[in-house]
């Protein structure tokens, strides 16, 4: 007896022993892959600093393109363009993508709903050159010119499925007994749905929505077939219109020095976008 | 016979192919207080959810028979289910205050929700409401706190605050007080005696003193079927049925 407790006893050591060490080789390569996540991140941001921050000033705001050669000039076109599109491709976006989500939640049983969410599905994995080529062939081409709201378009089908699944997903997060709940009270099922479901999960929402956001602004795939650029400062909803990743894009494949400077600094003002739009979601959501 | 409020008539209902309430018959008097006990699984919150047509918001879920609420069958395809939960309030086993609404706003939602939004009425409706459920003086200085900050028992009379706030001519509760600790459950037992006077309670309890206690009448279900129902005081000293006996002196269930 004592004998084959002795046994287990030496063989409890042994698998603790070897636990321990399997425990710390992996907590090893959890801190190695998350340093080299995080690494990535300060590289790619360091680089951009690096090289946008010398030629950084006011005038990058406040000017428009100059002509090979002469100095300075800035991206105010290509900044408002963005900031025109983006936000148009989210006012389109967000409240198609939110009813698309709330149906699949809410309403969606059988058949319809099992296509809508594949739907949803294949057209977050479409590569954004493809949403661009699909909007240049239902927008584009008919109306036989580039324009801003061509672009708004492509954005906002790109920012659909992400938005539909985002709300789809925290939706399903609320108990159904706080619905029930609702129901009991003689509140009808819509109003049920607006004011205590997607009320309750708003923060979620929110954030989801500005991830998509932030998403969308670094797109420059789906605006060259669609709002293609403008050197001119237009907002004109029918023309070419200008932004920030194409006109980074353009610059930076130029052969020119200034414009491959303008590039950078472009860049860093993209990434600082979306660094603020996240950090200031987070702060505001707390 | 004292008139009927609430009478069901043959009702079925069933989960998919699983039928979870056989051929029920029973009547509810105005100003009354019925207790359903039963085992587990014998299809009490089944019932009390047909009451309310709250049962067919389970997928696949469906009744058949007859619930006449004043006098009108809530089960014809001409009625509509909101006005009839109006009508017929419910409490939960679980406290179920609505996440990021205010104790204010949870009690009021309703009313708020059905398009009331004068401040004064509301703020009337929420006072007497909070009062009716003895939660006033806990609750009177933190009216703007979310909901779910309050204690579970609190929680619980905050959703039966929610559901008196309608005024509605019945209340049914599913275990309203299962979940909760001593000194709330006799305080949700005090406000029973209270209702009692301006409504009809109908309330599910897994406690036969409980039921002994606070009802008029009981109904004792076993799979999914009414074995015996009536004065509470006679069910309890003598059943007719031998297994409403053996089920309340603990042979079972
Ligand atoms: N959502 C559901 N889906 C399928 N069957 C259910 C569901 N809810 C309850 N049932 C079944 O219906 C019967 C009655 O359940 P219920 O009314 O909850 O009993 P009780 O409240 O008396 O404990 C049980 O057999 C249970 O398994
Ligand atoms: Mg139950």
């Amino acid at each position: 007896m004592t004998s084959l407790r002795r046994q287990i006893g030496d063989f409890t050591r042994l698998r603790y022993r070897r636990r321990k060490a399997l425990s710390g080789w992996m907590t090893f390569c959890l801190t190695v892959s998350a340093c080299a996540a995080a690494g990535g991140l300060l590289g790619v941001f360091g680089y951009v600093v690096w090289k946008a921050v010398p030629h950084f000033s006011v005038s990058f705001f406040t000017g428009l393109p100059q002509p090979v050669g002469e100095p300075g000039g800035g991206m105010l076109n290509a900044l408002l363009g963005s900031l025109f599109m983006v936000a148009l491709g989210t006012g389109i976006g967000v409240p198609w993508g939110m009813a698309a989500g709330v149906y699949l939640s809410e309403y969606g049983r059988g058949r319809l709903a099992v296509w809508v969410r594949f739907a949803a599905d294949m057209l977050s994995s479409v590569p954004s050159i493809v949403t661009g080529l699909f909007i240049y062939v239902l927008i584009v081409r008919p109306m036989h010119r580039f324009s801003g709201f061509a672009g708004a378009l492509a954005l906002s089908v790109i920012l659909i499925p992400i938005v539909a699944r985002n709300t789809e997903e925290l939706l399903k997060l609320v108990p159904q007994h706080i619905r029930e709940a609702g129901l009991a009270l003689g509140i009808p099922r819509w109003r049920v749905i607006l004011s205590i479901v997607l009320r309750g999960s708003r923060g979620g929402l929110t954030t989801g929505i500005i991830l998509g956001v932030a998403r969308i602004s670094g797109e420059t795939a789906p605006l060259l077939f669609t709002a293609l650029n403008n050197r001119l400062l237009s907002l004109k909803w029918d023309q070419p219109m200008a932004s920030l990743p194409v006109q980074i894009y353009t610059y930076a494949i130029s052969p020119f020095e200034d414009w491959n400077v303008q590039a950078w600094v472009g860049a860093f003002v993209l990434v600082l976008f979306v660094f603020l739009l996240n950090t200031v979601t987070r702060w505001v959501m707390k | 016979m004292t008139e009927t409020l609430l009478s069901v008539q043959n009702l079925n209902a069933w989960f998919g192919m699983h039928q979870a309430l056989k051929n029920i018959q029973i009547e509810f008097s105005p100003q009354t207080v019925t207790a359903l006990i039963g085992p587990s699984g014998c299809g009490k919150s089944t019932f009390v959810r047909c009451l309310n047509r709250l049962h067919e918001e389970v997928p696949g879920a469906y009744a058949t028979g007859k619930v006449i609420l004043q006098g009108k069958n809530i089960y014809e395809s001409s009625v509509d289910p909101v006005l009839i939960r109006r009508k017929v309030g419910m409490v939960f086993q679980k406290p179920n205050p609505f996440p990021s609404l205010s104790v204010f706003d949870n009690v009021v939602a309703g009313l708020k929700l059905a398009g009331i939004r004068r401040k004064s009425i509301l703020m009337e409706v929420a006072e007497r409401s909070l009062k009716q459920a003895a939660l006033w003086e806990e609750v009177k200085n933190k009216l703007q706190q979310p909901g779910t900050s309050l204690s579970g028992g609190q929680q619980q009379r905050l959703c039966i605050a929610r559901a008196l706030a309608v005024e509605p001519p019945i209340l049914l509760m599913d275990e309203p007080t299962s979940a909760l600790d001593p000194i709330s459950t006799a305080k949700i037992e005090e406000l029973l005696a209270e209702l009692k006077k301006t409504m009809t309670v109908i309330m599910v309890t897994h406690n036969m003193q409980q039921a002994a206690r606070i009802s008029d009448k009981t109904a004792f279900f076993l799979l999914g079927e009414l074995v015996e129902f009536g004065q509470t005081s006679t069910l309890f000293t003598v059943p007719k049925e031998k297994k409403t006996e053996q089920y309340i002196t603990g042979k079972f269930g």
